[in-house]
């Protein structure tokens, strides 16, 4: 009687460990809330957070802490990374899961694999050493822009889009494909008029999830968007974002300025919640459909 | 009576493994032609022969030949596409597309370049009274194919079949995920369209095969054992297996 | 009437083809670039020798070793809470409340920009617990990130287990914890090690968070207390202050080829999990 109770002891006492890592990630996600809140909550109540957003000037030395710079550039940024990267990536997903020979599959895959391994500091270096001089070259101006950011950015997001719409996509019912080939309908019609549409909300996750990566970039973008804190009146103008702004500015920042570092933060984490909250809500219903 | 599909001598590889072994038959215009025999012996894979959806699957090999009306339907320069709009197939399983009712009539005729839209509302509806299906959905055309019962959905999936006006139905056990009272709505519907298709159904179920095909053929290990009337291979078999299986020995 | 949904086939099938091209074209371009100027400056010397004149001459002995440090150190820390939690997901609890939160603070954690974990990391960890600028600092900033992938590759790998391995081992009379420790895990294992495996990959790569949390002193870290650099920090200092352009491109070889070795390894284990599972 004794031994059995210590047994279950022994294993209400490992339930209870393993319940306590599992909410490792909870309160990781609650530390990071409150440290960064902490830190930029003064510069957020000063100056109040409207202002912040609105506010064109970004001079930390005058302790001007306008984000209207940073946010329009990280818009900037995430938009051509999406216009370029969406079409391609989604284009590349129907291309494996529908139409690519086995063989192919197998070379494309673990290049995707790659694609997503590769450091964003070497996609940064990339951009820095081939794309802003060939920009320059094209376009001309000094080749560091939010444009070329975007451009490294939509190769950056292609994994994410690709293998997560690919999956969405393998996972429509094949009765949906043989129904529609049963009557008539050209593989490409079957795709675009029945796959896809099924795949949608799995394909929206997709973009949004590709969306949030683009926006909380900081390596690729601190290296090649010039980082210039004025608004930007266009693409290819160079410009700040959210992100590399933290990045440039933090090694040296101190007091009000380092707050407002950690203000420009609480911007960032709250646009990534909404951007991430989408995304769940789509992968939510294609579970529930 | 007219022949409408003739197969000769067509044997069906998986890989190595030999599913279908020296079919030859011919199917008349405007019968309806059961085939049976216990799982796994080739009667699914050999209707699935007839409109090529076989073609989807990997390391397929065919010898010999199948015509319809005539015309080798796997020479090479075969368009599968229009094949298939000519011999279309009902599955096991009703599998509407995740949209409307109204939406999933109109597909076919859709993608075969219909746009005019009081013409669609005609298809639609001509389809869906031809598949028995008009006076339970008329009022909700709109609303989700998925919402309907599984014998409304195997109904749809029929009439979604006929709005593309195909010559030859294939059906594949349609019955056998329904409740009887579906069976019994699906069996009617058969015995009313073949006035003008030709119909070919798998089934698993004798007397389903009795009440409704005007030809039988059993099919054992690949083989096609049996072909004939339904009524003298029912009543008086002429092969060993065959009798075997009708009287339940096995399968 | 037919010739038209025929060539608008073959058309979408180029353009298909084609986005599918252009993916691996932007992989060999940049992969294939950066090898080419960075390669032939690789050699022993440069793997094994110290830094000199702040990278523009010597090796990157202290960089590959401090990411090396970063990276197992995080993974130490990361596996069982990663492991654990996964086991506490799939073997201990059924869908609630509990879970429901579980999965939404491991979802959000996966979607934080790392940026934000340096921000928390310096915040937390180098200031307010005085770890200072460390491989602790940066390793346990990168366990938390790591965290998501190790979980959701170890659940996965956990589900993959069948059941009748588990009835097996309760039918003998085994307890719950005995059961999973010597039947589950082990049946999981290689699905637990490729998340593990791909977790290293990413902490290798990561630049901004270790950047907030290690520092970058240009120094070999001995113990867990002292800065580092890693390659990730090193490369970027190099490029970005215009040191060394060609030391660059070597840095950035060497982290390509990490990376392609550790998904090779990862993709490895992945087909013998699910061979094995199969046979």
């Amino acid at each position: 009687m004794k031994r059995n109770f210590e047994v279950h002891g022994k294993e209400r006492l490992i339930a209870g460990l393993l319940l306590i890592t599992a909410c490792i990630a909870v309160a990781g996600v609650l530390l990071i809330v409150l440290f960064v809140f902490r830190e930029g909550w003064p510069v957020l109540m000063k100056y109040g957070p409207l202002s912040l957003a609105s506010g064109k000037e970004w001079q930390p030395t005058s302790h001007e802490y306008g984000l209207l710079p940073l946010i329009v550039g990280s818009f900037y940024v995430t938009l051509t990374a999406l216009i370029l990267g969406v079409p391609l990536g989604i284009g590349c997903a129907v291309f494996m899961a529908e139409i690519a020979p086995n063989w192919v599959n197998k070379v494309i895959r673990p290049a995707i694999n790659l694609l997503a391994g590769i450091p964003s500091v070497v996609y940064g270096f990339f951009g820095l050493v081939i794309l802003v001089p060939v920009l320059r070259e094209i376009i001309g101006g000094i080749g560091f822009s939010l444009f070329a950011g975007g451009v490294i950015l939509a190769v950056m997001i292609l994994p994410t889009i690709i293998s997560i719409s690919e999956d969405s996509l393998q996972a429509v019912p094949n009765d949906y494909k043989e129904a529609s080939l049963a009557l008539g309908a050209t593989h490409w019609q079957t795709i675009y008029k029945v796959l896809v549409p099924a795949a949608k909300s799995g394909i929206t996750a997709a973009t949004i999830l590709g969306m949030g990566r683009a926006f909380g970039e900081t390596m690729a973008v601190i290296m090649i968007t010039g980082n210039t804190p004025l608004v930007p009146h266009s693409m290819f103008d160079p410009g700040p974002t959210l992100t590399g702004t933290i990045g440039q500015e933090w090694a040296y920042a101190s007091g009000e300025h380092a707050q407002a570092l950690f203000a420009v933060g609480i911007f960032l984490f709250v646009f990534i919640i909404i951007i991430n909250s989408l995304a769940l809500l789509f992968s939510q219903k294609r579970v529930t459909s | 009576m007219d022949i409408t599909i003739k197969a000769d001598k067509f044997n069906l590889f998986y890989g190595d493994f030999q599913a279908l072994k020296g079919i030859t038959m011919d199917i008349y215009a405007r019968t309806v032609t059961a085939f049976i025999g216990p799982s796994g012996c080739g009667k699914s894979t050999f209707l699935r022969s007839l409109n090529r959806m076989n073609d989807l699957i990997d390391g397929v090999k065919l010898e010999g030949c199948i015509t319809l009306d005539g015309v080798d339907i796997y020479e090479p320069k075969t368009d599968v596409v229009a094949l298939r709009k000519r011999v279309g197939m009902v599955f096991q399983k009703p599998n509407p597309f995740p949209m409307s009712i109204y939406d999933n009539i109109a597909y076919g005729p859709r993608i075969h370049g219909l746009k005019d839209k009081s013409k669609l509302n005609e298809v639609v509806e001509k389809s869906l009274v031809g598949a028995a299906l008009w006076n339970e959905v008329k009022d909700r055309l709109n609303s989700p194919a998925l919402r309907l019962s599984g014998g409304q959905q195997q109904r749809l999936c029929i009439a979604r079949l006929l709005a593309v006006e195909p010559e030859v139905l294939l059906m594949d056990e349609p019955a056998s995920a329904l409740d009887p009272i579906s069976t019994g709505k699906i069996e009617d519907l058969i015995a009313e369209l073949k006035k003008d298709y030709t119909i070919i159904i798998v089934t698993h179920n004798m007397q389903q095969a009795a009440r409704i095909s005007d030809s039988l053929g059993f099919f054992l290990l690949g083989r096609l054992v049996e072909y004939g009337a339904t009524e003298s291979v029912m009543t008086n078999p002429r092969q060993k297996e065959t009798e075997d299986y009708l009287t339940g020995r096995f399968g | 009437m037919r010739v038209w949904p025929k060539m608008t086939e073959r058309l979408a099938f180029i353009l298909l083809w084609s986005t599918a091209l252009i993916t691996i074209g932007c992989l060999i371009l940049i992969v294939f670039y950066i090898l080419r100027e960075g390669l032939p400056s690789i050699n022993w010397e440069f793997l094994t020798a110290y830094p000199e004149s702040m990278g523009r001459e010597g090796g990157i002995f202290p960089t590959i070793i401090g990411s090396l440090y970063l990276t197992f150190v995080s993974i130490a820390i990361a596996a069982p809470i990663g492991v654990g939690a996964a086991i506490y997901l799939t073997e201990y609890t059924r869908e609630g409340w509990i879970v429901r939160i579980i999965r939404f603070g491991t979802e959000t954690l996966a979607g934080v920009p790392s940026i934000i974990f340096g921000l928390f990391g310096f915040a937390f960890l180098v200031t307010f617990l005085h770890f200072g600028f460390s491989i602790l600092s940066g390793s346990i900033t990168l366990s938390l990130m790591s965290l998501p992938t190790i979980i959701r590759t170890s659940e996965e790998a956990i589900k993959t287990v069948p059941d009748s391995y588990r009835e097996g081992s309760f039918a003998l009379g085994a307890t719950k914890w005995t059961t999973i420790k010597k039947v589950v895990i082990p049946a999981a294992l290689p699905g637990i090690v490729t998340g593990l495996v791909l977790g290293m990959g990413r902490a290798i790569g990561e630049t901004a968070a270790v950047w907030l949390t290690v520092g970058g002193a240009l120094q070999l870290p001995v113990s867990i207390m002292d800065s580092a650099r890693p390659m990730t920090l090193h490369l970027y200092t190099l490029a970005a202050e215009g040191i060394s352009l060609p030391r660059a491109f070597a840095t950035a070889s060497v982290l390509i080829i990490m990376i392609w070795i550790i998904n090779t390894i990862a993709g490895f284990l992945m087909s013998r999990f699910s061979l094995r599972l199969r046979a």
